[in-house]
């Protein structure tokens, strides 16, 4: 299942990542974190497709997102998956 | 001594910037400004020459933190002005030592406050051994009389700026600047190097370096400053350098440094030629200021003349280096004014 | 099987920023550091930082970096990679840093075609020091030092950078890019990629302003800053590339000029 993980110690609660989310996915979370910031924290919905267009606006690189890919088993083993244009990795 | 070869007659500007060359000096950056230009536009075409970088910057603030970022990178660099420009490079100064970084900065007085004339002059000695810009620290003040002493300083403030990881001050004027007189143009002591692991290349195989100054977590900026403090000690220590002339008998004892401590040695010969018992202590690092070794003359000789080409500024250290109840004369003429041995033997009958 | 599609950048490190919720600057760090780890140079990189909230970009950036006086950093690059011309340079200025007090030195290396890559941050206010007026304050913005907004009469004309930098020869390449959308951001990140990518093949002299939205001095919550600067600050600070020079023979500042001097200098000694 496609889905991001929001560091809930870093992210200050600006939730520009809650506008640019297309699908509405993310949500202003109800929990202080230690800074006194209500972390951004992803609703329950599943239709998450690893757009990352929210980690992409994230000011403080809170956001990591992974996308789900079918297990090839002899490709996926070693050659790695050359990424798509369209995705912005930066890892 | 070594050989130093045939003296060459030279300007000393000139020989202060081969000395500079000769010291490994690989980047120049400066502005022009009288009376100094004869060190840029000497090594505008000597600097090429041993693969060194020669660039005349759009101005003195941009001059010493071009310094700042070439020696930030591991290379010997320099920049060169006068007064008005020296004045504009006190924050970035300030920065080097701050930074503990080593940098040469020569100032050839010209006339002040504000702009000024382009004569011989002695105005900048608080501004150079007091820090003209802010904080609490100090740079090493090398003060040549001679030309040779420009050359030799050159090498020697290189290498005592790599040392202390401090920014070295040549303070010279337009006399010694711009006469001409014989010197040997091949250093006196060997070029020493020091490995520099602080300055910044790039993260290779070790973590990330920073190069600042400022701290603001709990007392960081506080004990770098007891760091610098701990270096000024060592430096007062072991780097005071100074010369005397006939004072073993002498009852009154000329204070000068630099142009003027030229005409108070023509004065102290004339004056023995006369029967008065005279000598010259000349300071030759104005900081570290030679203290202890004027308190030591002061047990035993108990007149001081004071003589400087500003309205007294060296005088304050004289007084409060030499001991209570010693009595200390000052002589001085400001911008421009040029006594001569002559006027300063009549001070001396006047005393 | 999941695969890790975004993630930290490696040339940035591991720590939460300074910069106010919704600060744009920490989205310019990361596309810095994205080209850093794109083009390899982290492990020879020099980063000069301003005096301004990104002074302690020594914190975040996994590279080396050294910090210059206010508005000297063009100065402190230009005397780094003269030195050293084998390193990366790059600075990472403010409005107040590059365009107030450091204009002259900003002018003059971008006129003598440094290889250097500047990163210009342009969020039309002092943040560090208040709110107060920046050389890129606009017309009628209020801010701490101009309670009534600015005003031409007193104040005169925000300065536009970009346009200045395109008319100056030594320039190379020169952009105006935002961040207040996903659009921007990855336009944004093109242009330093670009500028990073002009230093590195051609030594020249690349430039790119980046409109920075400051919800603290702007007194707005972090979308609507964002908004602000797409709807107000865009009107006066147009986004697009000003100059783009082909790859060709640029005015590499050669470590050592070609021509000896000839001997007979006037001071030949």
């Amino acid at each position: 299942m496609n889905r991001i993980e929001i560091n809930f110690e870093r992210c200050k609660g600006c939730y520009l990542c809650v506008d640019a989310c297309p699908k509405h996915l993310i949500e202003q979370g109800k929990e202080l974190n230690a800074c006194g910031y209500y972390p951004a924290r992803p609703t329950a919905e599943t239709t998450c497709t690893a757009c990352a267009l929210c980690a992409t606006v994230c000011p403080d690189c809170a956001i990591e997102v992974f996308k789900e890919v079918e297990a090839t088993p002899a490709k996926a083993a070693g050659a790695s998956k050359v990424q798509p244009e369209g995705i912005k990795s930066c890892g | 001594m070594a050989d130093r070869g045939p003296k060459k007659l030279v300007k000393g500007n000139v020989a202060l910037a081969e000395g500079a060359v000769q010291a490994g000096l690989r980047c120049y950056f400066g502005y022009p400004i009288t009376p100094q230009n004869e060190v840029p536009e000497y090594l505008s075409g000597r600097l090429p020459q041993v693969g060194g970088i020669f660039l005349q910057a759009e101005s003195e603030l941009a001059s010493i933190n071009m310094v700042l970022g070439a020696v930030a990178a591991g290379v010997r660099a320099m920049t060169s002005s006068s007064s008005p420009g020296i004045s504009l490079m006190q924050e970035g100064i300030s920065f080097l030592a701050g930074d503990q970084l080593p940098a040469v900065i020569v100032n050839v007085m010209r006339c002040g406050p504000g702009l000024g004339g382009i004569k011989t002059t002695q105005g900048d000695y608080y501004q150079a051994t007091r820090g003209g810009g802010h904080g609490d620290y100090r740079t090493i003040v090398l003060a040549p009389t001679t030309v040779q002493e420009m050359f030799d300083f050159a090498v020697l403030a290189f290498e005592l700026a790599d040392k202390y990881r401090n920014p070295v001050l040549i303070l010279a004027d337009a006399v010694i600047g711009q006469m001409a007189e014989g010197a040997y143009l091949v250093p006196d002591r060997p070029i020493v190097t020091v490995d520099k692991p602080y300055i910044v290349t790039g993260a290779q195989g070790r973590p990330p370096q920073n190069i600042r100054s400022m701290y603001l977590e709990g007392d960081d900026q506080e004990e770098l400053n007891y760091v610098l403090q701990d270096k000024y000690r060592l430096i007062e220590r072991d780097e005071v350098r100074y010369k005397t002339t006939q004072i073993d008998d002498a009852e009154t004892v000329l204070v000068a440094f630099g142009t003027a401590a030229r005409i108070a040695l023509s004065a102290v010969r004339e004056a023995r030629k006369m029967g008065m018992k005279v000598g010259l202590f000349r300071p030759v690092t104005l900081w570290p200021f030679p203290t202890p070794q004027l308190r030591e003359l002061s047990q035993r000789v108990n007149k001081f003349f004071d003589f400087e080409l500003n309205l007294g500024q060296m005088v304050d250290d004289v007084r409060a280096a030499v001991v209570p109840g010693t009595r200390v004369e000052f002589y001085g003429r400001p911008a421009g004014g040029l006594p001569t041995p002559a006027d300063v033997i009549q001070k001396l009958k006047e005393l | 099987m999941q695969k890790k599609v975004f993630s930290r950048p490696e040339g940035l490190l591991d720590v939460t920023t300074h910069y106010c919720a919704g600060c744009t600057h920490g989205t310019a760090h990361r596309l810095v550091a994205e080209a850093l780890d794109h083009f390899g140079v982290r492990e020879r990189a020099v980063g000069v930082a301003p005096a301004g909230c990104s002074v302690m970009m020594y914190k975040y950036f996994n590279c080396d970096t050294i910090e210059a006086a206010h508005g000297r950093a063009l100065a402190v690059g230009t005397g780094i990679k003269r030195a050293r011309p084998d390193l990366f340079v790059f600075t990472y200025q403010g409005d107040g840093d590059l365009a107030s007090i450091g204009l002259c030195e900003t002018m003059h290396a971008a006129n003598r075609g440094e290889s250097i890559s500047v990163i210009y941050v342009n969020n039309a206010v002092y943040g560090m020091t208040g709110g107060q007026m920046a050389p890129t304050t606009l017309l009628c913005q209020r801010t701490t030092t101009t309670p009534a907004g600015r005003t031409v009469a007193n104040e005169g004309f925000p300065l536009k950078m970009a346009e200045l930098m395109a008319n100056l020869e030594g320039v190379t390449y020169c952009e105006r890019a935002a961040m207040y959308d996903v659009k921007q951001v990855r336009r944004a990140r093109k242009a330093i990629f670009h500028a990073f990518e002009i230093q590195i093949q051609h030594n020249g002299f690349g430039f790119v302003e980046l409109l920075s939205a400051c919800p603290t001095n702007l007194k707005m919550p972090p979308a609507k800053a964002q908004k602000w600067v797409a709807d107000e600050m865009v009107k006066t600070f147009p986004l697009g590339v000003f100059k783009d020079l082909p790859p060709g023979p640029s005015p590499a500042p050669s470590s050592a000029p070609a021509a000896l001097a000839e001997e007979g200098t006037a001071h030949a000694v």
